[in-house]
């Protein structure tokens, strides 16, 4: 510090205070770096930084709380604007389906039952429903497609009573190469479907025939194709995506 | 910091602390916030410059990814994005309740001659020979550019939502035109960006150390400006 009763010219006043600046600036700028540092350091948790991991979760509760709503509906749109289809992601999917060996097993939430084994035909007894949305990739590209199926809420109450209360929704391929694992909130939203038609079709092998999820609330890599199994679960399991450094939650 | 109360005597004081707060906290974070962009615009990268099938540019050719190296980090991408977009927003917002409540907007908003000067600082800079007219702490130009870039700061927290969450933000997506537009939206704020921060140095560089100084420690020395430049 300078002693009061000596005066400085503005040459000196000005000199002393931008030094001064400089050094603010420079902690502040140690302090950001090592901030961000922080934030990008530590073991990965799903391949991103626990610290992004964090403040993911973070997100994730605010939009929960504050924002997500089963009111909110994703805009539909007439049958003429669906786009130019395009196929995305064959893991779990790139073996022949095997329809006779195909089923669809069911454990509901605190189960204590063996598995439900699930036909197609089971499936289809629910009320169907058909919706065109925007389809959304995380890469950030999107598609309007029609899809028809049964609402997975149907099909909860239906095949799980009970476990529409379930925190989380886990889903997984019959050879388990490919899973997802969804707050439950969203898979009770009314335009999750359980869809077995797109586009008035039949659904295709590479859409995943013969059960995929279409869950417009979140982006396509929680859509799921070939269905295999549908578990209601307290805890999250585990994502396939999530483990590859994106969001658990991915909500729209 | 010192109370800027008393105005030390041959200085002029020239940015105010918050001011210089906000600014040199933005920098940074809008660099960050670019970068963690341009990872995930990557994954996606439709826009161009052109016309029917002749294109211009294309955002980005191979070489500049090359370069850049931002290909392949759309998980990072998302995550910082996401994280520093809080900073980026509270700081945007925290500097537009700052300059609402202590008048600071009266010297940044553009007047009705605004645009007629802004003109002529424009002839000025490019090298004719125009008479400036008087100004305050910020001129005609400047009270136009600073005031657009916070409005595009707004429109980039605003549009950026609405991609980030289009189903539970439905109307506000629609507001902006949908999915799409928005996405489109938001990338050419960010250019923007680009463009208004080359602009941007280079008039620094222009207006020299003393200018620049001010922008860090807030005052300038009273006997250095020019007659017809004064506050």
């Amino acid at each position: 510090m300078e002693p009061k009763n000596i005066k400085l010219t503005p040459q000196q006043e000005i000199e002393r205070r931008t030094r001064r600046s400089f050094m603010v600036m420079g902690g502040g700028a140690l302090v950001g770096t090592a901030g961000l540092a922080t934030l990008l350091s530590g073991a990965p948790e799903g391949d991103i930084p626990p610290g992004l991991r964090k403040i993911l979760g973070f997100n994730e509760s605010v939009v929960r709380t504050a924002l997500y709503s089963n009111d909110h509906l994703v805009q539909t749109y007439p049958a003429s604007a669906i786009g130019k289809q395009k196929v995305n992601g064959d893991v779990g999917i790139d073996t022949d389906l095997d329809m006779a060996a195909w089923k669809l097993e069911v454990v509901p939430y605190r189960a204590t039952a063996p598995a439900l084994q699930l036909t197609m035909d089971d499936v289809k007894s629910l009320p169907r429903h058909e919706e065109t949305i925007d389809f959304k990739c995380v890469e950030g590209w999107s598609t309007v497609s029609q899809f028809a199926g049964a609402r997975l809420s149907d099909f909860t109450a239906k095949f799980a009573p009970g476990s529409a209360e379930a925190p989380c929704v886990g889903m997984r391929t019959p050879d388990s190469e490919y899973y997802v694992s969804i707050d439950g909130p969203s898979a009770m939203h009314p335009q999750t479907l359980l869809a077995w038609e797109m586009n008035g079709n039949p659904l295709e092998e590479d859409h995943g025939a013969p059960l995929r999820l279409v869950i417009p609330v979140k982006y396509g890599i929680k859509n799921i194709k070939r269905i295999g199994r549908i578990e209601y679960t307290a805890q999250p399991t585990k994502d396939y995506w999530q483990e590859r450094g994106y969001d658990w939650y991915s909500g729209l | 910091m010192d109370a800027t109360a008393q105005l030390p005597q041959g200085l002029e004081e020239k940015h105010k602390l918050a001011t210089r707060w906000f600014h040199w906290i933005n920098f940074p974070i809008l660099s960050l916030m670019i970068a963690s962009g341009m990872f995930i615009y990557w994954a996606y990268d439709p826009y161009r410059v052109g016309l029917g099938s002749i294109t211009l540019f294309h955002f980005f050719p191979d070489w500049f990814y090359n370069v850049t190296q931002v290909g392949h980090k759309l998980n990072l991408g998302m995550a910082i994005h996401f994280a520093l977009a809080w900073i980026f927003a509270l700081n945007g917002v925290a500097y537009v309740l700052y300059t609402a409540i202590s008048g600071e907007w009266r010297e940044l908003v553009p007047e009705k001659k605004s645009f007629r000067e802004a003109a002529l600082v424009a002839m000025h800079d490019m090298g004719f020979k125009v008479a400036l007219p008087p100004q305050g702490r910020y001129n005609a130009a400047q009270r136009i550019t600073y005031t657009l870039i916070v409005f595009m700061g707004a429109l980039s927290l605003v549009t950026g939502l609405a991609i980030y969450k289009p189903a539970q933000l439905n109307s506000l997506l629609a507001l902006l035109g949908g999915y799409e537009w928005a996405r489109w939206e938001h990338f050419w704020l960010t250019m923007g960006y680009v463009g208004f921060f080359g602009i941007h140095i280079g008039q620094v560089i222009k207006a020299g150390w003393a200018n620049f100084r001010s922008m860090v420690c807030g005052y300038d020395i009273a006997a250095t400006k020019e007659v017809g430049h004064g506050a």
